[in-house]
């Protein structure tokens, strides 16, 4: 469906591919295919961690022209978004924010935010509702 | 300083070399320090990504002075796999930047900004801030470089009573006093690979 293609896309980054994975697994069991979802985990050896390489691999599997929310679990992936979305550039970074909300309702929250085809800063702040003051 | 613009490759070469070796030798350290207050990685994090620095010494060295520091910092955010990466990566990355159009001193100082900025963080919170800080004003005071390994060496002593405020350390709040900052840590690991170097002990 073209329709979903506009959709805010949702990508999940933590240290560990199980986390991820199972969050994605989460969000797409929530809301199918009408959202663009990637996700990574793991350090560049395959251990606990993040590697920018892989998050801006996620992010350029889960791009839509409406934007695309990440969700981070630890520093170190938060961090390691950032650098991946400069690395990324103008003008497309300028549509990737990392959410500052807990990784699993955060990733559930936005993507069923997304889904209803709500503009990124509407996913965004679905998904930062969730964080505690 | 401006004469590092001259440095030949395989001075850098030796460089490189120096610090994969420091960071392989002190990476169990630097791990039981970050099992104490962080995730029991960043020396692990550390040799690895200086080890796939060392295996791109040759291409790296190859390239003008500026260059050759932008590409060591981009091999680090690409292959450390902890904020680490992206902390000592963009230190490199802007030192290399700024090499060029600056005194060493002050591509050092715009260096430290990049990083108190990549990590949001600033001085006092238990980060590697608090010794690149005391660094880059020796380095403007016209230290030697044997002076500034030690200046870092206090300061990261300095970062023992001190409670975490950013990093994974202050999850842990008050029980993140008496221990040694790891990112503290590999920046004296480092000054002291570099004083060495600069003074031709490496």
């Amino acid at each position: 469906m073209n329709a979903s293609k506009a959709n805010v896309g949702i990508v999940i980054v933590s240290h560990s591919p199980l986390v991820a994975q199972g969050a994605a697994d989460m969000v797409r069991q929530m809301v199918g295919d009408e959202v663009p979802l990637a996700w990574c985990g793991g350090d560049p050896a395959g251990g606990l961690g993040t590697s920018v390489e892989a998050i801006v691999g996620a992010i350029e599997q889960a791009w839509s022209p409406s934007g695309v929310a990440v969700l981070v679990d630890l520093g170190g992936a938060e961090t390691n978004s950032e650098m991946a979305i400069e690395m990324i550039g103008e003008p497309r970074m300028d549509r990737i924010r990392i959410c500052n909300a807990p990784i699993v309702e955060g990733a559930v929250m936005a993507a069923t935010e997304a889904s209803g085809g709500s503009s990124l800063e509407e996913v965004v702040a679905t998904a930062e509702e969730l964080s505690p003051l | 300083m401006t004469a590092e613009g001259q440095i030949d490759g395989d001075r850098i070469a030796e460089l490189i070399e120096a610090a994969r070796s420091a960071m392989v030798a002190h990476a169990e350290e630097l791990t039981a320090l970050d099992s104490a207050i962080g995730d029991a990685d960043h020396g692990l994090n550390m040799k690895r990504g200086f080890e796939a620095l060392a295996a791109d010494a040759g291409a790296i060295s190859a390239k003008p002075l500026g260059e050759a520091l932008k590409a060591a910092g981009m091999k680090l955010v690409m292959t450390v796999g902890g904020a680490s990466g992206p902390l000592f990566g963009t230190f490199l990355m802007t030192l290399g930047k700024e090499i060029d159009a600056n005194s060493f001193a002050g591509a050092f100082a715009k260096a430290v900004d990049s990083v108190a900025a990549r990590g949001k963080s600033e001085r006092g919170q238990k980060t590697m801030l608090d010794v690149l800080y005391p660094l880059s004003e020796a380095l403007a005071g016209g230290k030697s470089p044997r002076e500034l390994a030690d200046v870092a060496a206090a300061a990261a002593e300095a970062t023992v009573p001190l409670k975490a405020t950013r990093g994974r350390a202050s999850f842990l709040g008050d029980r993140s006093i008496g221990h040694m900052d790891p990112g503290s840590r590999s920046c004296v690991i480092l000054t002291g690979v570099v004083a060495d170097w600069a003074e031709g002990r490496a």
